[in-house]
């Protein structure tokens, strides 16, 4: 079985983001770049399923500007076989990115496509349920366990309250959640074998995908900041100004 | 503009985080509601009821039982055909779904909106709520989820919808439900309780979140919450995540305690409307968003504060 594991180029998750002063968006002009560490959780687990013996082949794909080769070289070192770049220096809306990925996967025919459930910049939670949509396979999102059992694949899915396990027919989408397990960092040797590793280039056109956005960003600002209140000096205090509030046993 | 909101039940009754999405649909226009399970009457009775409403749609079906978005997405696209705008709460049922409906419709989703600007223009966060962007879209139809905490919660009585079974729907046989493993509390849940007590990485232990963290909870009636830190440590479940990859919360009252607040934490409670931190590190970050901060070890700090209150 084949895995297609898309991956995201995004600021790095212990950067800062700083709000543009022109309110046109977050500045990500000389600062770190990262693959979504969402995707990275995406990648291992297509790694782990290739290690078990059930998948053969992990293809990482990103849709991003000419330097989302790095991304794909960290997922080539990681362990993925091979890598697609799909490049535009546009902002592709995760409906535009779900069709580029659905003319991949007519191409590849994956059994599994593994996506981060979020990118870590525009938080939308969107694009394997697109997908998922436009495919009409089944999708496990938000999982926290991934079991292939023959023709069908058990997803545990984190959901509000606790956890919920579906039973998908396969072909399937999952989407990754924190805890489905933790990405290994890429071996020097692995890295420079990476290097060697086929990086095939095109662009959304080849896939005939129009990536026009469809939703305009009038602005970007920063949230209301929140002002420090009072420090108290102890709990007697504390309790003091909690029953002010009428809070209270 | 005629809007159809998801309902999120249990399949008993209708679950809070319904009624702030009825709140942000009011203000595009005509709210109609969706209760989609199996055995639904009571819930759509009850829903039937929520302030403002206008029609209730229902598909009650075996194959709507567990929120399977494959079943369930092309019965939603399928009444869009009649209505404007499909909105859901950002809960994981919402998030699960929504997208499925808007691809199906060939539709750029807007998530998690946070206000409505306009009847196409809405503003959400991005990086973890480190940016707000004010979005247009320029789609025919809208699909949206909706942070429950940025709404106010429609009232539960007083509407007079009325109740109107649709098409019967099918299973699509590619998904079905194994099982789930939801904690049972008598406490209120996360996302509406009015006060959570949430506990942090200092607490060291499981054993000591339940003996410090557990007796405060008790006593005011409030919801337990932690810190990534602390789920990840193995502390609690990881059902109490408060932070940008677990709830987002806006209690009236939050304590943090022993927790230092980084971002990814304060981007899910920092819309609480009080906050109060304990904490031994005077430079923790959770003080500059604290309304009341208590520099102090916990360890004797909370329990001295469970017996006075």
């Amino acid at each position: 079985m084949k895995i297609l594991v898309p991956v995201k180029r995004v600021l790095d998750y212990n950067v800062k983001p700083r709000v543009k002063s022109d309110g046109t968006g977050v500045d990500l002009a000389n600062v770190k770049m990262s693959m979504n560490p969402f995707d990275e959780i995406g990648v291992e687990e297509a790694i782990r399923l290739k290690e078990k013996g059930v998948a053969t082949e992990i293809v990482a794909v990103s849709v991003g500007p000419a330097k989302a080769q790095e991304t794909l070289r960290t997922a080539l070192a990681m362990g993925a076989d091979r890598a697609i770049l799909v490049q535009t220096d546009d902002a592709v809306e995760p409906l535009a990115l779900a069709k580029i990925f659905k003319a991949i996967a007519d191409a590849e025919q994956p059994g599994l496509v593994i996506l981060g459930k979020q990118a870590i910049d525009d938080d939308n939670n969107q694009t394997g349920q697109m997908l998922a949509a436009l495919t009409g396979w089944a999708q496990g999102t938000f999982a926290s366990a991934v079991n292939v059992d023959g023709d069908s694949v058990n997803v545990t899915r984190e959901v509000d309250g606790g956890l919920e396990t579906v039973k998908l027919k396969l072909p399937a989408i999952v989407t990754t959640d924190l805890r489905l397990n933790e990405p290994r960092y890429a071996s020097l040797p692995n890295i420079m074998k990476a290097k060697s590793k086929p990086l095939d280039t095109k662009t959304p056109a080849d896939y005939g995908v129009d990536t026009a956005p469809r939703v305009k960003v009038v602005k970007v600002s920063e949230p209301a900041a929140r002002s420090a209140g009072v420090k108290v000096a102890d709990v007697d205090e504390l309790v003091a100004k909690l029953k002010a509030l009428g809070v209270h046993s | 503009m005629k809007t159809l909101v998801w309902v999120e039940h249990d399949g008993k009754a209708v679950k809070d985080a319904t009624l702030a999405v009825v709140t942000a649909a009011s203000k595009l226009g005509e709210v109609h509601l969706l209760v989609a399970g199996s055995g639904v009457d009571a819930v759509a009775k009850e829903a039937a009821g929520i302030a403002g409403v206008g029609k209730v749609h229902v598909a009650d079906n075996a194959a709507f039982g567990h929120n399977l978005p494959e079943n369930i997405a092309p019965l939603v696209a399928e009444l869009m055909g009649s209505h404007d705008a499909f909105l859901a709460p950002a809960t994981t049922t919402g998030k699960n779904i929504a997208p499925r409906v808007a691809a199906l419709l060939d539709v750029m989703q807007i998530s998690e909106i946070l206000s409505v600007e306009g009847p196409k223009t809405f503003t959400r966060p991005i990086y973890a709520g480190n940016a707000i962007a004010t979005v247009e879209s320029s789609d025919a139809k809208l699909v949206l989820t909706v942070r429950g905490t940025a709404f106010d919660k429609a009232a539960t009585s007083g509407g007079s919808g009325t109740v109107e079974a649709v098409g019967a729907g099918s299973d699509a046989g590619i998904s079905s439900f194994v099982g789930a493993e939801i904690a049972k509390s008598e406490r209120p849940e996360l996302t509406s309780a009015k006060i959570i007590v949430s506990g942090g990485r200092a607490l060291g232990s499981s054993e000591k979140y339940e003996e410090v963290i557990v007796p405060l909870a008790d006593k005011l009636g409030a919801a337990l919450g932690a810190s990534r830190a602390a789920v990840d440590a193995g502390y609690v479940p990881n059902d109490y995540q408060v932070g940008q990859t677990g709830k987002i919360v806006a209690p009236q009252v939050y304590f943090a305690i022993g927790i230092s607040g980084a971002i990814q934490h304060l981007a899910g409670m920092k819309d609480s409307k009080t906050i109060v931190a304990i904490n031994k590190d005077e430079d923790a970050p959770i003080f500059q968003v604290a309304d009341f901060g208590l520099v102090a070890d916990l360890f004797n700090a909370v329990p001295e504060l469970t017996g006075k209150i």
